[in-house]
């Protein structure tokens, strides 16, 4: 009686999509389970879509997927509790089709994609929680699920079950997650008239806006903040180290308040309507915390794989191409008829050794542990930013060369020179 | 022992009202996004049918008017333990009131008797985005079937006899029925409890060929009845009414004596509406 297939993916978020949509098409007996209502019910959130990673597995995804608007500016902001500091990148490059970056309503987005694998084949089962994996010695041989006669067997299982990955704590193959490893991001949607959202940021069709924050808006915490435009709504929220928000002990939906009325932001929220609140942790541990990532019988994709680079806000574009890798490994090994043990399944660590996925987390291997070190970053440095700024921009009767000469003092009061020194030269080798 | 029973369960898929929003700028509602459930009631109906599958043995077809979407409900209602699924969806169903909706799911209900009688009709109380309450008896009454509503309990099935004994929530009491089969059921709320399903029953309800019937195939002889054409409501406004402002009143009274407490009661109102009492008040003197 006991069901029998040739991969279990568990997990219907953007790295169990990938890798049960690959395995699948190329034949295989896959089996997916998610534990929501359907793919992306957990998930009702505006986000970033990077069009790579998903081209790579469906190539005409542009045809039908439910995409809001495609990105055509980008603005960093560096906020002090009145100003900001900013850079705007806008490009015609990035208005010519195919785009790079769209932003998209997870829930739909997430639907749709799950549309695709099942189309491709696998067979989808919803509101089923895998409580446990099925061993057979060392290697995973199948999940246990929280229905009755729940026992479900497979030649390997993918566990693509998200940041909090239960199963993969419970087996051992990965660490309790540490609260420095961690943000924890909230989130909210609110809705305005296109007419508003186009005037607001100076676009027009489906162009669209993002605007990456940093500053006093994190209150003194490890996070940064952002907003992004959808067709009829903005996505705005900010995201803090799991430990800050301890240390501080600020509620995160007071964070998000009190970023939302800021000066700067708040007219852009202006009259339109709050909706959806929502909180999620996201890996910010970087290249270091990445734990195993295969076994005997068992591979780790997507979030609960610690793949997230924070520094560029990639989460579902690294999501997709670890699941899609995994993927690719399985199929590879079954047309050279080797079994998919700890030894052969090393080719997926390979792949993703080759990829941007992994040169990426390498590059920024030291930022989590300077930024951690160096709240300066997150405090001091906004502040003065901001305030040079403003001395230089105002017009007081005061010559520039003396301006600059207030600027450098200030910037040596506040972390003197040999700081300045060292922070300069810890960020260079973070981003080197 | 008697042959098994069949069973017809009628569900609905419908918005989740608790998840819908209204858009800032139209007023209109928001139906992208919401996501679609089966109308609660029917749940209801469904697990009373599942119970007597389990008392008795039945063979249980839920069937469904609606989009290709509709789909959804169905599986659902298979992953709970029903045997088959039928769809009803055809371009020219769309727009239908309870009288076309009831008119289409009787022809179905015709064409599916053909292959094995059917015993017994479940249907929710209502739905949660109509709330009108009146596809149940409609299906009834054009099936000439005995009609049963408000059921809060099934007590026993005869099938040798072709009997149903129930109870009814009417007011004032509960009304213990017999009646003949085949009959049509509408459930109360909060009977039951929908149970978990198992894990052979959700691979069946995911793998399970939903048989999809346009209007031919559900046998539908009147074009003009079902779809708009066959719908005369009209919804001439919907608002949403004035919340009343005027605070009630408590009386006292200085005896428990109900002949006392109405006397108190009757003064009130005919002090506050003196027409009242020309109206009504004459007619007991
Ligand atoms: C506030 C916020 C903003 C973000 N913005 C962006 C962005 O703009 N761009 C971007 O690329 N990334 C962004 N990310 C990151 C991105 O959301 C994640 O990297 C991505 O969703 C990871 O995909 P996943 O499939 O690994 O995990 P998830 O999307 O978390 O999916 C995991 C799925 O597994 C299911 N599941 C979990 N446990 C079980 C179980 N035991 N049994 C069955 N099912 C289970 C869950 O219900 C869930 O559906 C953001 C994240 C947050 C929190």
């Amino acid at each position: 009686m006991n069901e029998k297939f040739d991969a279990i993916v568990v997990g219907g978020g953007p790295s169990g999509n990938a890798s049960a949509y690959t395995l699948a098409k190329a034949g295989f007996r896959v089996l997916q389970l998610e534990r929501g209502e359907y793919p992306g019910s957990k998930n009702v959130q505006g986000a970033i879509l990077y069009s790579d990673a998903l081209e790579r597995i469906i190539p005409d995804f542009r045809d039908d997927a439910p995409l809001e608007r495609h990105l055509i500016e980008q603005r960093v902001w560096v906020l002090d509790d009145e100003s900001c500091v900013g850079s705007t990148y806008r490009s015609a490059e990035f208005n010519k089709p195919p785009y790079n970056r769209y932003t998209i309503i997870r829930a739909q987005f997430d639907k749709w994609f799950s549309k695709k694998v099942q189309e491709a084949g696998a067979l989808l089962i919803c509101e089923t929680t895998v409580t446990d994996l099925h061993m057979d010695g060392n290697c995973v041989v199948g999940v246990k699920t929280d229905r009755e006669g729940g026992s479900i067997y497979a030649d390997v299982v993918i566990l693509a079950d998200g940041v909090n990955s239960l199963l993969a704590r419970k087996a051992g193959f990965r660490p309790e997650l540490e609260p420095r490893e961690v943000a924890l991001a909230v989130k909210e949607i609110h809705f305005m008239p296109e007419e508003t959202i186009h005037s607001r940021f100076n676009i027009s069709g489906n162009e669209g806006v993002v605007i990456e924050m940093a500053g006093k808006i994190t209150q003194g915490m490890v996070g940064t903040g952002f907003l992004y435009t959808n067709k009829e709504s903005l996505t705005i929220g900010v995201g803090c180290l799991l430990s800050d928000f301890k240390k501080q002990s600020i509620p995160p939906y007071a964070l998000l308040e009190r970023m939302e009325a800021h000066p700067v932001i708040a007219p852009l929220l202006a009259g339109g309507e709050m909706k959806e609140y929502t909180a999620h942790l996201i890996p910010e541990g970087g290249y270091h915390s990445i734990p195993p990532i295969y076994g005997d019988g068992w591979m780790i994709v997507g979030d609960a794989g610690m793949f997230v680079n924070g520094v560029h806000r990639e989460g579902s574009n690294l999501a997709m191409t670890t699941g899609r890798l995994a993927a690719e490994t399985v199929i590879e090994l079954r047309t050279e008829n080797k079994p998919l043990t700890s030894r052969n399944l090393a080719r997926y660590r390979e792949k993703l050794d080759d990829s941007f996925v992994m040169k990426d987390l390498e590059k920024y291997k030291r930022l989590p542990a300077i930024v951690e070190r160096n709240p300066q970053f997150f405090t001091s440095y906004p502040e003065l930013l901001n305030r040079a700024a403003h001395t230089l921009i105002a017009v007081d009767g005061v010559d520039k060369k003396a301006k600059e000469r207030s600027i450098r003092k200030s910037f040596v009061a506040s972390r003197s020179r040999l700081g300045l020194l060292s922070d300069a030269f810890k960020l260079w080798r973070a981003f080197e | 022992m008697s042959l098994n029973m069949h069973i017809v369960v009628c569900i609905k898929q419908v918005p989740d009202s608790a998840q819908i929003r209204v858009h800032p700028v139209t007023n209109t509602i928001m139906r992208q996004g919401v996501p679609a459930i089966v109308n609660p009631y029917d749940l209801v109906a469904l697990e009373e049918a599942l119970r007597l599958k389990d008392r008795y043995g039945a063979r249980i077809t839920v069937l469904s008017m609606g989009p290709p979407q509709a789909e959804g409900a169905l599986r659902k209602a298979l992953s709970f333990g029903a045997d088959e699924a039928i769809l009803l969806t055809d371009r020219s169903f769309a727009g239908a009131d309870t009288l076309a909706t009831s008119y289409a799911l009787a022809s179905a209900i015709r064409k599916i008797r053909l292959d094995i009688p059917v015993d017994l009709v479940f249907a929710g109380k209502q739905t949660i985005d109509g709330d009108t309450a009146q596809v149940g008896p409609g299906i009834a009454i054009r099936l000439k079937m005995q009609l049963l509503t408000y059921v809060s309990k099934i007590e026993t099935i005869d099938l040798d006899k072709s009997e149903l004994t129930v109870q009814r929530r009417a007011e004032g009491g509960v009304q213990v029925l017999k009646t003949r089969l085949p009959a049509l059921i509408t459930v109360l709320e909060g009977i039951n409890e929908m149970r978990f399903a198992t894990m052979s029953d959700m691979f069946r309800a995911a793998r399970y060929p939903i048989r999809v019937w346009d209007k031919d195939a559900a046998g539908i002889e009147d074009i003009s009845k079902i779809g708009l054409k066959g719908s005369p409501t009209v919804v001439s406004k919907v608002f949403a009414p004035t919340p009343r402002t005027q605070k009630a009143e408590i009386i006292q009274t200085q005896s428990d004596q109900p002949g006392d407490v109405a006397a108190t009661l009757l003064a009130k109102m005919f002090a506050r509406f003196p027409q009242l009492r020309d109206a009504i008040g004459r007619r007991g003197e």
